[in-house]
């Protein structure tokens, strides 16, 4: 027998779990004003987090999807995005939508069950929140067609999570959009958990990213904690897009500090020793550590980025608690370009009209 | 004008609409190099190349999925699924984002797509290539359905559904592929959807139906004239949304219907005609209601097709039926 294909995975990391450098920076790290601008975007996502919490705590909101300890991977993709590329995501991406123009009160909105969250003022291209797993995976891939048919120098970016990888139509998608070489870049957040399934339980494989290989698309794994190094990847991989080199799948290496909703309650299936080792890669304080360390950061400017994030999520939450909720009449708005004759008299009945 | 045969009427709107829309592109398994399996997309490959008629992986909720992808960024995608048998994987696409994109952004995207779908009974298929599924997709929210029985109707009907500005599954009966031949205008000229239509005139009982079971009502029709009954054949054309104003004005004129529908009893499109008619019809009914349909088993290999498939005799007689009674 001989060996007709070797591979061999990747793995990225420039700041280990204690700030230290490991690897030779990459050069958007030389400013270091624009880290800061980074961990601003991470401080606001988690300061979201929290209030979105006690809104839900509190019934002021449904259930929510938290993306604690998420905040690197949220930052890292959205500042390697353009403004004209599109972004499909999962639940655990509002801070991916921030960066991108989706409002705190649009936010709020959503997870308050309103349609009018989806209707973002900034981000018109954007792809809404895909709850059924993995679905957008395809329609990545059909919007990533659409742009190299226009020869749009354009990319898709598709977040995905562990669980997703082990559906039929994560690998339906990775494949096409391989076999077409499409601009599409599909972020893997492996946080180690889906609900209450264990990494270990959803693949034999030793990584995700290789499930990649089996596409011929290109891939590796980064420390997803590391806002630098998804940064990195992401820059690549969407250059990579937009040079016609193809697609890529980037497996972000993370942990879910939260239960998957505020539906669940994660201490039924995981032991609080893992949780309280995984808070000791906390993103957040790995950039902040490194920027003190940089003499980009100060406590001055910390106490004023709280409070400015906390003034911040607390007037959108007030703006949502103020926003009338909708009349019965959405449910038909907006379900055709037209509304059929014959849904005409079910909208006066649910209106009361008839 | 041509005489060309339903598949063909297919073929000819694909082209019409592809060099009048440049936003509009096919996809599918072997829809290109081989034309199709049916050869629904010939010579379109040649015609508009390979980038606008695409020849999918073998992945039926892809190409649905991908179909709305495009559709969201600006295309116009004419999707086929091979068999409707293999469509059910669709569902998924079908349900929770093709009939929602619109609603869930409330009108900041839109899902502009066909997913065309040969079905039906009556070619001697294998398993899983006879099935009926309209009334699956009838019940989601969001979508049209429409289900055409000739070739001129395929034509126009077609052209209207790539322009809709939403989502259109389009079923195409492979019985009536090539069993006949009609004359079709190239017109570029579309067909109204949300509408039913009158392929028959008739006073003495309305015949519904659609696809491949029109061809048999009005088979019916002809046989019921010789004996004297005058029967009017509404075509359903478009399911959903169901135009149930021409049905209760034609059971108006009529005072009889007899509904008919390839597809298995339960929770067929046939039942849901019938409760409309039940609810808002029920004083111009002479007689109650018939349901001439498939029956509650699994669609028959070839050799028992004849024996589940309503036909002209299965008709006349329940048409009769409401005539006798009281």
């Amino acid at each position: 027998m001989s060996v007709v294909a070797r591979f061999e995975i990747r793995y990225s990391q420039f700041l280990d779990p204690r700030s230290k450098v490991v690897a030779p920076l990459p050069e958007f790290t030389r400013k270091t004003e624009d880290l800061a601008k980074l961990y601003r975007w991470m401080v606001l996502m988690r300061a979201y987090d929290a209030k979105a919490i006690a809104l839900q705590r509190t019934g002021q909101i449904n259930t929510f999807a938290s993306l604690l300890g998420h905040e690197a991977i949220n930052a890292g993709i959205a500042s390697a995005m353009a403004k004209d590329d599109v972004f499909l995501m999962t639940y655990r991406e509002n801070g991916v939508q921030l960066m991108r123009g989706v409002t705190l009160k649009e936010l709020f909105l959503y997870w308050g069950g309103d349609e009018r969250g989806s209707d973002y003022a900034g981000p018109r291209g954007d792809f809404p929140i895909c709850i059924t797993i993995a679905a957008h995976a395809a329609h990545a891939v059909g919007a990533a067609y659409a742009m190299k048919l226009r020869r749009e120098p354009r990319a898709a970016v598709c977040a995905l999570g562990d669980g997703a990888t082990s559906k039929g139509d994560f690998y339906e998608a990775i494949n096409a959009a391989g076999a077409w070489k499409l601009p599409v870049v599909f972020a893997l957040t492996n946080n180690q958990w889906a609900i209450s399934v264990p990494r270990a339980k959803q693949s034999a494989a030793q990584t995700l990213a290789q499930k990649a290989i089996a596409a011929g698309i290109e891939c590796l794994q980064v420390d997803g904690n590391d806002v630098i190094a998804v940064r990195h990847a992401m820059d690549e991989a969407l250059e990579r897009a937009r040079s016609g080199g193809g697609p890529t799948l980037i497996e972000m290496l993370t942990y879910r500090l939260s239960d998957h909703t505020t539906a669940d309650d994660a201490t039924r299936y995981r032991n609080p020793d893992e949780v309280a080792e995984a808070w000791k890669r906390d993103p957040i304080v790995r950039l902040r550590t490194y920027l003190l360390a940089a003499g980009a950061w100060n406590k001055a400017a910390e106490d004023a980025l709280l409070k400015d994030c906390n003034e911040q999520v607390q007037a959108a939450a007030q703006a949502y608690l103020d926003t009338p909720p909708p009349t019965a009449k959405q449910m038909f708005d907006h379900l055709y370009a037209q509304l059929p004759a014959v849904l005409h008299k079910q909208r006066a009945a649910a209106l009361g009209d008839d | 004008m041509a005489q060309i045969t339903l598949v063909e009427a297919v073929n000819l709107a694909l082209k019409r609409e592809m060099e009048r829309d440049p936003a509009v592109v096919v996809l599918g398994e072997d829809v290109g190099v081989d034309g199709g399996v049916f050869r629904a997309t010939l010579g379109l490959i040649e015609r508009f190349g390979p980038e606008r008629v695409i020849d999918t992986p073998l992945a039926e909720a892809l190409i649905t999925g991908m179909a709305i992808g495009m559709a969201v960024e600006g295309l116009k995608p004419v999707a086929e699924i091979q068999f409707s048998g293999f469509g059910y994987t669709t569902i998924d696409q079908v349900v929770n984002h093709a009939g929602r994109m619109r609603h869930r952004t409330q009108g900041r995207l839109s899902c502009p797509l066909v997913l065309r779908m040969p079905c039906g009974a009556g070619i001697h298929a294998p398993e899983h290539h006879s099935e009926s599924p309209e009334a699956m997709f009838a019940h989601v929210p969001g979508i049209r359905v429409v289900y055409p029985s000739s070739p001129r109707r395929a034509y126009g009907l077609l052209l209207a559904a790539i322009r809709d500005p939403d989502p259109v599954v389009f079923l195409e009966p492979t019985r009536l592929y090539r069993l006949f031949k009609e004359e079709v205008a190239d017109d570029g000229e579309a067909l109204p959807l949300d509408a039913c239509h009158t392929a028959r005139e008739g006073s003495d009982v309305t015949v519904a139906a659609w696809g491949a079971m029109v061809h048999e009502s009005l088979a019916a029709a002809d046989a019921l004239a010789e004996q004297g009954v005058s029967a009017e054949v509404l075509d359903v054309e478009t399911l959903k949304p169901l135009d149930l104003d021409t049905l209760l004005a034609s059971v108006a004129k009529t005072g009889r219907c007899v509904i008919v529908t390839e597809a298995a009893r339960t929770c067929s499109f046939a039942s849901e005609i019938a409760a409309g008619l039940a609810e808002e019809g029920l004083l111009s009914l002479l007689a109650p209601v018939q349901r001439v349909t498939g029956y509650d088993v699994v669609v028959p290999l070839p050799r028992l097709e004849r024996h589940y498939m309503p036909d002209k005799g299965r008709i006349v007689a329940a048409v009769k039926k409401t005539l006798a009674f009281g």
